[in-house]
């Protein structure tokens, strides 16, 4: 196997929480979230307090769900997308568990997962958080215009979310197992558009999901579902071809949090994107059916692009990467 | 098939995939909005100088653009102003309250990071090319119509 690892102590999801603001909650996924937000400031002063909040919020939630204290807590995995991750960072410094930073644009949760998984799976530590989020002002405000500013979006632009969700992952306790891990490369296709952040991913998700089927010897239908993070609708059309030509055909059970995280008439174009996008899906939508025995075995594969403003502005193209990781429902040996 | 061939046949394959807007809806949503935009600044001018009779054509035109500011100011600080671009896009971006609102709506956005290193930094981070672009403009065409004057 050349980029996939097993983890044959099956690390557990034993606590998961997800937080979202009020027009997420109206989307399709409203009613799996743990919490909805009546306000997007969530009583703070500035934006950027509010992402950080919802940060503690899930991470606490989670630990909580899990049945342990903060104190039990070994080690905190987590990233999101303002300038040197510092709604992450700041959580942290109050938290008071030992802490790494990690950034893979929105497929944090994905990288947060891999490497918890690989540590818990090798005894290193007991108990690990991953969390990731994002929040639909601050990213604007540091990626885009003014909020106020009287501009169109384009019809490729995605709505970057207000959300944040946390898991806990552990060998003790009872929940969906971690069986799996595919490590993508940085993959860039040339897109240069950042209005157009579906296609500069597409191709490092196929290039992942393709690694992932060759070194396991798997199909799409040993899968009852196979979701990519924040391609939004071009992107997750774009994956499907580019699959297609490498002789995968992802069928039926294929899915893209972003495409479907929103209602068509909530005006979101392409759909949503965001580390909270498959952050938030995860630790209610899929984490509850996997719970329930309605899916056997996930295919999780959030997406990032790993451009800043800074490289855009000086015409560099968009860099994608994305991870895959297995998740099958708990109980079995 | 090299990287740039690669990148080429995908950035054309995307492109081709590409969901457009519709031109002529939106054409007509930004004529109609921005004529009502010169409509309503035409009414301005004309109160003023039906109320104040005294007052000169060309003050009262500066007033009228005085007032057209302040509205497009006032209501991005409501929190109107984007909705209305959004509706008309250019038609709401062109005339002088589209200035307006690319000057106010930083000014709030960045008040958060202080008066100086938020506001007044970032105020013209979107009206600054423009204003630097037509002073350039200005300057051209006045070079370019003293030669022509010297003929």
């Amino acid at each position: 196997m050349k980029q996939t690892i097993e983890f044959r102590n099956r690390p557990k999801i034993i606590g998961s929480y997800s937080i979202v603001g009020p027009k997420e909650g109206q989307g399709p996924f409203g009613e799996y979230f743990d919490y909805v937000m009546k306000d997007d400031s969530f009583g703070e002063k500035t934006y950027e307090l509010a992402e950080r909040k919802m940060f503690e919020h899930a991470i606490t939630g989670a630990i909580e769900k899990a049945g342990l204290n903060t104190g039990d807590i070994n080690l905190m995995l987590a990233g999101d997308l303002l300038n040197q991750i510092i709604s992450s960072s700041y959580t942290a410094r109050d938290m008071n568990i030992p802490y790494l930073g990690l950034f893979g644009a929105c497929s944090t949760m994905a990288e947060t997962l891999a490497v918890g998984a690989t540590l818990v799976n090798g005894k290193h530590f007991r108990n690990v958080i991953c969390a990731t989020g994002s929040h639909f002002s601050t990213a604007e405000r540091q990626f885009r215009f003014p909020l106020e500013l009287g501009n169109q979006r384009v019809p490729t632009s995605q709505w970057t979310v207000t959300a944040a969700g946390a898991s806990v992952l552990s060998l003790e306790g009872e929940g969906p197992e971690i069986t799996m891990a595919t490590f993508g490369k940085v993959v860039d296709f040339g897109i240069v558009d950042v209005n157009n952040m579906g296609a500069a991913m597409a191709p490092s998700a196929a290039s992942v999901i393709h690694t992932h089927f060759e070194d396991t010897g798997r199909k799409p239908t040993d899968y009852d579902l196979i979701v990519t993070g924040d391609l939004g609708k071009l992107g997750a059309e774009i994956l499907v071809d580019l699959l297609e030509d490498k002789g995968i055909k992802l069928g039926p059970s294929y899915s893209d949090c972003g495409h479907s995280y929103f209602t068509r008439n909530q005006d979101t174009m392409c759909g949503a994107s965001g580390c909270g996008v498959s952050a938030s899906v995860l630790n209610s939508y899929i984490v509850k059916k996997l719970n329930k025995g309605e899916y056997k075995r996930v295919l999780f594969v959030p997406t990032g692009a790993l451009m800043s403003t800074t490289a855009s502005q000086q015409g560099e193209s968009i860099p994608g990467v994305s991870h895959a990781i297995v998740i099958e429902a708990g109980g079995r040996k | 098939m090299n990287n740039n061939q690669r990148n080429e046949a995908y950035n054309q394959y995307v492109e081709a995939r590409i969901p457009r807007t519709k031109p002529w809806p939106s054409l007509f949503n930004s004529f109609w909005v921005g004529g009502v935009i010169c409509l309503l600044g035409q009414a301005i001018d004309t109160l003023i100088l039906y109320w104040f009779p005294s007052i000169s054509e060309q003050n009262a035109w500066a007033w009228t653009l005085i007032v057209l500011i302040f509205l497009a100011s006032f209501l991005t600080g409501v929190g109107v102003y984007d909705k209305i671009g959004k509706f008309a896009g250019g038609g709401s971006i062109v005339p002088i309250t589209g200035f307006s609102n690319s000057i106010s709506s930083p000014a709030i956005e960045f008040k958060h990071e202080g008066i100086i290193y938020g506001t007044c930094v970032k105020m013209f981070t979107i009206a600054g090319p423009v204003i630097v672009v037509g002073v350039v403009a200005s300057v051209v065409v006045g070079i370019i119509y003293w030669i022509i004057g010297l003929f």
